[in-house]
């Protein structure tokens, strides 16, 4: 088991001799493991630091567990019956499984979207609304305000500004999922997870989607789960390689792609199995 | 091995066609029409046999001879059937046709008071030639039912207003004093029931004011005064109007009108109980179907006369649709709220499988049962509890203590609360789950994402169980006839009096209304018409109450229609 276990204190110290510049850290996760039905384990000791401002992509086989890592981030798997989780995951230095951590304020603070776009059966703007409806704010001019800008954000807003009281169902599979990311992003939160947000999508509302990746992160922390390892490698600063509910591998983009450390980082990017 | 021929279509056994399938599409197709058929006959059937009596029929003058004996006969044929000859012989009748089947008339003759009976059944081959005299008058009237004779004359007190010495003046004084009565007796109508009937519950309101008092011992001298003062007021508000009504059965008494029946004798009778009177047989097509809508809308919106057989059936109608209405408004929060427990809320285990079983057998538990339930628990022990807390002034006779609008409709409501659960599940069930992630992901709590994503979601799900209970409803009858509905209800549960809309009174139903007038009717033929018109009533009623539905679900299905991609 410790083998897997990644010394992020040593990465550091690694970072800061090869003069790299350190990241702030905005998620931290300590020895977090992920039980179902109480005894099957899904998630094994992950120790690992998503910073600030960044895209850390999450790659591995299916099943491997990234998209379970990624839904303890907005603990999105407290609605699954049976599920525990133990360890410590820090958002900001603030452990979000606290007990008094409210599970719908925190994921005000760490918005998700998912594999499949999934609008509400609303008007365009009402689906951006919604979140900020949620919170009891009702005034039209803020609101306004609110949902052009968060289509502007999701490049989405010259497409749909003059159909925004149409059924957002009408909207095209790209258009929908930037229309879940604009929804994301109206109630500001700081953290933006992508559940494998393109795999439903085809090419170009691919490219899209992001190049939407590569304009946000100057504003949020995005951690992406991602089948496509070459998306994984054009949008992402960090990498994190998982296997079998367990870390292998966490390092800069570039040189995990180019100069893993594991083997079995080496065998899966390069294609021998997974 | 040998390839399939693939161009072996020459070949063409019965073995072939059965394995192509042809046979399950028109075995399929026959089910269908099957189906499409039996609707379509059923409605056809009721409409004719039912909306026909409504048609002024050409009344007819005909001689009988039978037996050495002659009479002549005036009336309407509504029945003809072949009878065979050893049943009739077997009756008595001597015949003397061929046969070996004899065919036979329903004549109704209508003046129930004269004759023995209304309704004859007469032997073709003892009737003479048959005459449509255009002078024939049919009266519809306010008690023994309609008139067939020859108008002689119309009168007011001595005064003879017109005869057969001025014929073509008597028909239209006939018609204007009609009116006349009919305007009077609208007015008499409105006095007792509206203002005598308001001053009546006043009264009575007063009364248990002044029971209440007495059982909280508060009931003194000047309380005593008060309550004798409005009491005095109310007496001499009625005694203007009883003056008043006096006046007006007074003016409508002088008028009558003489008519030669078909057995010759003359009888004078009053204009005051005339409803109409028209004279078929002088009658052209158009001037038939004016009488014939007018007489649809007087069955669709006036009260029942002469036990059920004869006026509307207004009361029934709007009794049925308000309890209707009661038991949506009862049924619907009810389900959908157990049913948002069942599938959002409990624990998805043994105990929820349990109660899903038990609702689903509650759906299949026979309605008289429900009609028990509710008799001993809503009327005697809730009503009666009620009654104990809230209406003691009004005891020993109860206020909610006794079958009525309300338990009716709360009886129909767990009747058909089944229905409304297991709809609404299936629809929460529908709803993917990415629905409801992508409301948790954007903060939404569970409830929030409950009321405003998932519920509206959920709404033509809703609309459909509701649709179900509603049809189911409508057409109960059975336990109606133990929680509240009667034969005949002195009024309308929704009126001008406070509290205007009375749960606990007593009212009719279509479809115990079509139980009562065709099985516990005293005239028989005179009500079987009625029947069937009821019966297409509420047929029509309940179609109409599900296309309201379904409407609505149809605009709410279009409002959420993500659930079908």
């Amino acid at each position: 088991m410790a083998e897997h276990v990644i010394d992020i204190q040593a990465l550091r110290r690694s970072a800061v001799k090869s003069g790299q510049e350190v990241l702030p850290t905005s998620l931290a996760m300590r020895n977090l493991s992920l039980f179902y039905n109480n005894d099957t384990q899904a998630l094994y000791d992950i120790n690992l630091d998503i910073p600030r401002q960044r895209v850390t992509a999450f790659i591995g086989p299916s099943g491997c567990g990234k998209s379970s890592l990624l839904r303890c981030i907005n603990r999105m798997n407290d609605l699954i019956d049976g599920c525990r989780v133990t360890g410590e995951l820090l958002l900001e230095g603030e452990n979000i499984y606290d007990p008094r951590v409210d599970a719908a304020s925190l994921r005000r603070r760490v918005g998700m979207v998912f594999q499949k776009p999934n609008p509400f059966p609303k008007t365009v703007y009402e689906n951006v609304a919604y979140g900020l409806r949620i919170q009891g704010l009702n005034k039209k001019r803020v609101l306004d305000e609110v949902v052009e800008k968060s289509l502007r954000a999701a490049a989405l807003w010259d497409e749909v500004k003059d159909r925004l009281h149409e059924n957002a169902l009408g909207m095209s599979g790209g258009q929908q999922q930037r229309l879940v990311i604009a929804r994301t992003i109206a109630v500001e939160p700081d953290v933006l997870l992508l559940d494998e947000p393109a795999s439903a999508l085809d090419p170009i509302s691919t490219l899209k989607i992001e190049e939407l990746i590569y304009e946000l992160k100057s504003r949020y922390t995005i951690v992406i789960v991602t089948h496509n390892m070459q998306q994984a490698a054009r949008v992402s600063d960090m990498t994190a390689f998982m296997y079998m509910g367990k870390l292998v591998e966490f390092d800069q983009t570039d040189s995990l792609f180019t100069n893993p450390a594991k083997k079995q980082t080496e065998d899966y990017i390069t294609g021998r199995y997974g | 091995m040998t390839q399939p021929d693939i161009h072996a279509r020459g070949h063409r056994g019965p073995l072939t066609w059965m394995r192509s399938g042809e046979p399950m599409i028109w075995l399929n197709a026959a089910a269908v029409s099957l189906s499409v058929v039996a609707v379509l006959g059923l409605l056809l059937l009721l409409a004719v046999r039912g909306f026909g009596h409504f048609w002024p029929r050409d009344v007819m003058a005909v001689s009988t001879a039978y037996a050495g004996a002659e009479q002549r006969l005036l009336g309407e044929v509504v029945d003809w059937a072949q009878v065979p000859a050893q049943q009739l012989r077997e009756a008595g009748f001597e015949l003397t046709g061929p046969g070996p089947l004899y065919g036979r008339s329903l004549i109704k003759q209508g003046n129930r008071e004269y004759f023995d009976s209304d309704f004859i059944w007469v032997l073709d081959e003892h009737m003479g030639p048959r005459a449509y005299p255009p002078s024939v008058a049919v009266v519809e009237r306010l008690e023994w039912g309609n008139l067939y004779g020859e108008l002689q004359s119309v009168r007011v007190d001595d005064r003879i207003l017109a005869d057969t010495g001025a014929s073509d003046r008597l028909w239209p004084a006939f018609q204007g004093l009609i009116a006349d009565t009919r305007q009077v007796r609208d007015e008499i109508r409105h006095i007792e029931r509206d203002e005598i009937g308001g001053i009546n519950h006043r009264m009575e309101r007063l009364r248990l004011q002044q029971r209440s008092l007495e059982l909280d011992g508060e009931l003194d001298a000047a309380a005593q005064a008060d309550l004798a003062t409005a009491r005095a007021q109310l007496d001499a508000e009625y005694d203007v109007l009883h003056v008043q009504l006096q006046a007006l059965y007074q003016s409508i008494q002088g008028a009558s009108y003489t008519v030669r029946l078909a057995d010759g004798q003359l009888v004078e009778l009053p204009v005051a109980k005339v409803v109409r009177a028209y004279q078929p047989n002088a009658m052209n097509r158009w001037q038939k179907c004016a009488l014939y809508l007018e007489k649809l809308w007087e069955f669709l919106s006036d009260e029942p006369r002469e036990a059920n057989t004869e006026g509307g059936v207004y009361p029934a109608i709007f009794g049925t649709v308000i309890m209707v209405i009661l038991m949506s408004i009862i049924v619907a929060p009810f389900g959908v709220l157990a049913a948002v427990y069942l599938r959002e809320y409990a624990h998805q285990g043994f105990v929820t499988r349990i109660i899903r079983v038990a609702v689903n057998n509650l759906a299949g538990v026979p309605s008289i049962v429900y009609g028990v339930f509710g008799l001993g628990f809503f009327v005697y022990f809730v009503g009666g509890e009620l009654d104990e807390l809230f209406f003691a002034a009004a005891l020993p006779s109860p206020t909610f203590g006794t079958p009525g609008l309300m338990w009716a409709s709360l009886t129909l409501a767990l009747l058909t609360l089944p229905v409304v659960i297991v709809a609404t599940e299936e629809g929460l069930d529908r709803i993917p789950v990415s629905i409801r992630e992508g409301s948790l992901a954007l903060g939404a709590t569970r409830a929030e994402t409950l009321w405003r994503v998932v519920l509206p979601m959920a709404s033509p799900a809703m609309m459909t169980g509701l649709i179900l209970a509603v049809a189911r409803a409508a057409g109960e009858v059975a336990p109606l006839m133990l929680v509240g509905v009667v034969k005949l209800a002195p009024s309308l549960p929704v009126d001008g009096n406070y509290p205007f809309l009375h749960f606990d009174q007593k009212f009719m139903h279509l479809g115990f209304h079509i139980y009562d007038v065709g099985f516990q009717s005293p005239n028989v033929e005179a009500a079987r018409p009625l029947v069937y018109a009821t019966a297409l009533l509420l047929v029509v009623l309940i179609a109409l109450l599900n296309l309201t539905a379904v409407t609505l679900r149809n605009h709410l299905r279009e409002r959420y229609k993500s659930l079908e991609n």
